[in-house]
This record gives C-alpha cells, structure tokens and sequence, in this order.
C-alpha cells in the first residue's frame, strides 16, 4: 500500500484559505489525545485553552499583546519564505534589536523627558535586527554557506551576548544583584492604549507592518521579485533580477522586523532588559508564517491563534497544571498539520493498493 | 594515573561521540536527497525518552533502545509529510524540531531532578591497563566504539555497496534514480529512518553517559551542530569523524578557558562553539573549488510522475 498524490488542476483561493482552519481542527484532536494521555480531559482543556480567553476582555487585550511580536516578525519572515531564503534565526534578530534598541533608552535613564527617544530606539531595534541578518545573507551570497545553519548559531551567539550584557556592563547597580538593566524611564516606553490592561501601541506597529508588506508584496517590483525569486528562480534570473541583493535585501527586511518586535517588546512590555526577553517569539513566528500562509492578512490571523495557545497554556499550567511543553508539542503538531493540508490543497491523496513502485 | 593529555583526549571523545553519530545519521539521510533539521528534536526525545525508560524499567540498555525508537517514530512523522505529502522538508524539520523538544518535555517532566549511574566504558583485564593508550583505546565506552563502528560502516556503505550507490544516486537526481527503475521514495524512508534512529541514539547517549540525567535544553544545540557538521565534511563519512572531533575539542578547549577564568567573560568562551561553527563552514566553502558537493536533489520533494 502507498500514497499517491495527483496535482490537482484547479485550486479556488476558498479552498486555500480554508486548509489552514482544517489543520487547526485536525491538531486540535491529536492535542485532545495528548492531554487524555496525561490524564486530564480533553474537554476541560479545550476550555481553558480555546474558549476562556475568547469570552474575557482583559483575555482579549493580552493576545493582542501576544500576538504583537509575532505578527511582526511573521511578516517580516514572508519576504525570505517566500523567496526560498531560510533566515531560522528570527530569535537571534530579536534579542540583538532589544539590545540596540534599548542603548538610548538605557542612556536617558534620569533624564527629562525627551520625545525623541523612543523614535530612535524603535529604529535602532530595526537597524540591529537588519545588521544581524544581513550577517547570514552576505556569508551565503559571497562563500555560498548555508544560510539556515549560520541565523541558527547566530541566536545562540545573540543569547549569550545579551545575557553579558545584563549580568556584566548594562547591569542595574540599584538591581539588588538581579541580572536586570535599570527601567526605562516612561517617555522611552510605547504609551498604553487602553486606561485598564496591557496593551500597547505595538499592536498598531504591527498592523502597519502587515499592510506595508501586503502593499510591498503585491504592489511593488521589488514584491514582484522576491515572489518570482521563490515560485520561479530561473525565471528571476533571466528577467534580470539580481539575484545576491534580493537576498540581502530580503534578510535585512526580515532581520530588521524581527528587531523592531525585540525592540517593541522590551519598550511595550517588559521596560527592561534581562537574560531572557523572547522565550521563543523567533521560532513560534515561523509557526505564524506558515499558519497565514505567508501572506500578511493571514498571518494577522495566525498571530492571534499561536497567542490563543500561549495565552491559554499559561491558564492551563494554574488551573490544570498542564505542563508549558504541551503548548510547544501543540504548535509543532499544528505546524505539521498546516504542511500536510497545504499539500492537500495542491495535491489529491489517493490510497493505491500494490506492490509496485 | 592518567597524564593531562590523555584525560583531556578522553573527554574529547565524550563530547564528540554524539555528535559524531548524530551527523553519521543526517548523512545518510541528506545522501539520499532529504533535508531533515529535526535532528534537534528528534536527539531531545531520544535523551528524555531514554532516561525514563531506563529508570522506568531499571536498565539502561532497554534506555537506549527506547532511544533510538523514539527517534525513529519522530522521523516517521517527519517522513509522512515530506514523502507522502510531499511538503516543504525545511518546514517540516522545524515542525519536528518545535514538536521533539516540546514533547521531550512531556517525557521527561517526572524525571527532572533524578540521575542515574552512567553506562560504564568497558573494561578490557589486561588491554584496558596498558600504559598510555590502554584506556585511550580498550577502556571507553560502548558508545563511542558504536561511533567508529558507525563511522566506518556508513563510509563502506556508501562507497562500497549497491545499495549506497542506489541511494546516492537518489540523492544526486531523483528524477533520472526514478527512471531507472530505483525505489526513490522507499529508499528516503529507510534513510530518514536510520537518521531518526542515529539522533535518537546520540540523544539517549547524552542522558544516560554524557551527564547522565536529563533535563529540558540538555541537547543545547548539539542537533544543529551536526546538521553543520556535514555541510562542513562535504558529505564525506571520515570527514565527518574528523569534524566531530575538531569540534568536541573546541568544546572542551572552551570549558577549561572557562575554568582557568582567563579574563574573558563565560559567555564569550559559551558563545565559541557557535561562532567556531560558522568560521569553519565559511572557511570550508572559501576553500572549495567549483560545484557545491552537495547532492544535486538535497531538500527537494519528489512526487512521482504518473
């Protein structure tokens, strides 16, 4: 017995859209057996993951905060993916936007206020995060070396860099000892954009980032190339589309998104620098990419259904002491899914029953 | 007694050991033309699946077994989707990575904390108290002559055997392995197969004679550095034998800078295996002359026309 599959010929952008809800779906059971599994009910989980969240407005307020990051980086990873460029160290580019982003904050710390300083710590989080992913582009571009492995080491290397600084240099003298830099002073912070609950003026950011890439994407040449780089890269290179600055330019977009949601990260809710910022935000958002299905609108979408996991395996370790590693088990099975249903709206499986082949 | 050079050998050994089989795995699985960058996940699930078995039923040897099949089923999974699905395979390695680490949570949440006795190396009366090399050579662990056993044997299989020219060839162009009549997709099954069952392996040896216990995050990166290391061997078995080493005596190297305190800051001398990694591919492909020796079909999914 195997598999086969046969293109399909007409696929309707409905279907394409609904492949993704399918996964979900799909996911959700294979999550319910786990949780039975461990011993606790399906059902009382789902409740807590899936259904609280969505009928408490303060719930609400925290999966935008939640979903802000990954939005972000998310859009900023469709111009790789969808050029076949594999930047896997969206983490890396995180953390080191927060560490440039946090230099002017943590330099105005006592200060007056000044309006300038969160302008240019936002945009020193995009420069850092663009610096260290053009690190990758470039070593593949000029030696050929696999871009996937170097982002990669590149997150370690950005871990341990920010862990010496908030334990070394940047360390908060008044910190009592804890591996933390002093807090940013208020006017460095993005203001809050409701008078009760967490959240902030990133959520708008984010937006923005979403409508400029749908923009930049389906608007632009420099769209249209990235797209033909991905779907046809002899096409590409014979229309003249160079190629090596497409890919410089693709990791540095990306690199410097993932920054900017370090960066919004630490001035929207943390208000500090401290050994662990992230805790992942760069790896779940490749999880986000692919839910949306690379496209900006759909990774809006993706962002708030990852954070709806995150959010609800945080209420689930209180109240059913579920462990947090169901939530990642979760998101990869859910990863899993999406492959496996966006290869369905490609392909039609069919069972064929023999020995041959 | 045993001198400083030979200790210093003797944990080079350990630190190399399981990235060397690891890697040996990924090669074979990379020859046939598949990605897999789950080697991560799937050495995770491997530690924490074989220190519970192994606690579980007292016997470190049904541990390691337990290893070695849980990184198979992993890398079933992953087969599924790329083979029967035909889906993108760098995706899906990180969809394994996230799915092995998380459920490696799972499977080891009871037994953070505990440790056992490590698999003892062997001892060989007579051979294993030579002077000098006796323990250098008759007196490690198993794992480590599995490794050279390993190493040698996938050498031979890939050079010297039918099967490893089939699958080269798959590996090379699978459209023109396919016209001739070989069994492509069988073939990668049975290679990302071995490749879980190596990873599972390197896992297992990592909880139950590395440390020898488990904790969420012990495999540290370990999985992506054998992913670099065959890029760095240029798909070449002894070469990644030589890598592995090179690369667990930068380990060690940094873990004594780091106990003589030589003035530079922990994380740097943390950070050097990484950075090291990225110098050596770099330097790897600087060197290199003409066509990249990677096979010609590596991270392509192949449907078969019909």
């Amino acid at each position: 017995m195997r598999l086969e599959l046969i293109p399909r010929s007409d696929v309707s952008s409905l279907q394409r859209t609904l492949a993704p809800l399918w996964a979900i779906l799909i996911a959700l059971l294979m999550g319910g057996l786990i949780v039975a599994f461990l011993g606790r009910s399906p059902l009382a989980a789902f409740k807590v993951y899936f259904l609280e969240p969505l009928t408490d407005p303060w719930a609400l307020q925290e999966l935008a905060v939640k979903a802000t990051p990954l939005i972000i980086i998310a859009t900023g990873l469709v111009y790789c993916f969808r050029a076949n460029l594999w930047n896997i160290g969206a983490e890396g580019q995180l953390i080191v936007g927060a560490i440039f982003g946090s230099i002017v904050p943590l330099a105005t710390v006592g200060m007056e206020s000044t309006p300038w300083v969160l302008p240019v710590a936002l945009l020193l989080g995009a420069l850092g995060g663009a610096l260290y992913g053009s690190i990758p582009a470039f070593l593949r571009v000029r030696f050929g070396v696999s871009e996937i492995l170097v982002s990669l080491m590149l997150v370690y290397v950005a871990e341990l860099t920010l862990d010496y600084l908030v334990r070394g240099p940047w360390r908060d003298p008044k910190g009592f000892n804890f591996p933390t830099t002093p807090n940013f002073e208020s006017f460095a912070l993005l203001p809050n954009l409701a008078s009760e609950g967490r959240l902030h003026a990133g959520i708008i950011i984010a937006l923005l980032c979403a409508a400029v890439t749908w923009f930049v994407l389906n608007r632009t040449l420099f769209g249209f190339g990235i797209r033909v780089a991905g779907e046809a890269p002899r096409a590409a290179r014979f229309s003249g589309f160079n190629a090596n600055r497409m890919t410089i330019a693709a990791f540095m977009i990306s690199g410097g998104l993932a920054g900017l949601a370090g960066i919004v990260e630490v001035t929207g809710q943390i208000g500090q620098l401290k050994p662990a910022i992230s805790g992942g935000l760069g790896f779940t958002a490749i999880i986000v990419a692919y839910l949306g299905r690379l496209h900006p609108v759909g990774i809006v979408f993706g962002a708030f259904v990852i954070a709806l996991t995150v959010y609800g395996g945080e209420a689930a370790q209180i109240t059913l002491k579920l462990p947090l590693d169901l939530t990642r088990t979760f998101q990869g099975i859910l990863l899993f899914c999406v492959l496996a249903a966006d290869a369905l709206t490609t392909y039609k499986l069919r069972i064929v029953r023999g020995l041959h082949a | 007694m045993i001198g400083f050079w030979e200790s210093i050998l003797l944990t080079v050994i350990t630190a190399a050991t399981p990235l060397l089989i690891a890697a040996l795995g990924e090669l074979i699985v990379e020859k046939s033309g598949v990605l897999n960058l789950g080697v991560e996940g799937m050495m995770a699930v491997g530690a924490s699946t074989g220190f519970a078995v192994a606690t579980l039923t007292d016997s470190s040897s049904i541990g390691v077994l337990a290893g070695i099949a849980a990184g198979m089923a992993l890398s079933l999974i992953f087969a599924l989707v790329t083979l029967g699905f035909a889906a993108n395979q760098v995706a899906a390695g990180l969809a394994l990575t996230i799915l092995g680490l998380g459920l490696a949570g799972l499977i080891g949440a009871k037994f953070v904390g505990t440790s056992r006795i490590a698999i003892p190396p062997i001892h060989i009366p007579g051979l294993s108290d030579l002077p000098g090399i006796g323990k250098l050579v008759f007196g490690q662990s198993p794992f480590f002559y599995l490794s050279v056993v390993l190493a040698v044997g996938v050498a031979w299989f890939l050079r010297r055997t039918r099967a490893g020219l089939s699958l080269r060839s798959i590996g090379e162009n699978h459209a023109s392995a396919h016209a001739l009549g070989l069994k492509v997709l069988r073939t990668r099954l049975l290679a990302i197969l071995f490749g879980g069952a190596c990873a599972g392996l390197a896992g297992a040896y990592l909880s139950l004679v590395y440390t020898p216990f488990w904790s969420p995050g012990m495999t540290a990166g370990r999985g992506w550095i054998a992913l670099a290391l065959v890029v760095f061997a240029s798909w070449l078995p002894l070469r990644v034998f030589l890598g592995a080493y090179l690369f667990g005596a930068a380990t060690i190297l940094q873990m004594h800078a780091q106990a003589a305190s030589m003035g530079l800051p922990s994380q740097a001398l943390s950070a050097f295996p990484y950075i090291a990694t990225i110098v050596a591919l770099v330097l790897i492909s600087m060197r290199r002359v003409g066509a990249t020796p990677a096979p010609g079909s590596l991270g392509t999914a192949f449907v078969p026309p019909r």
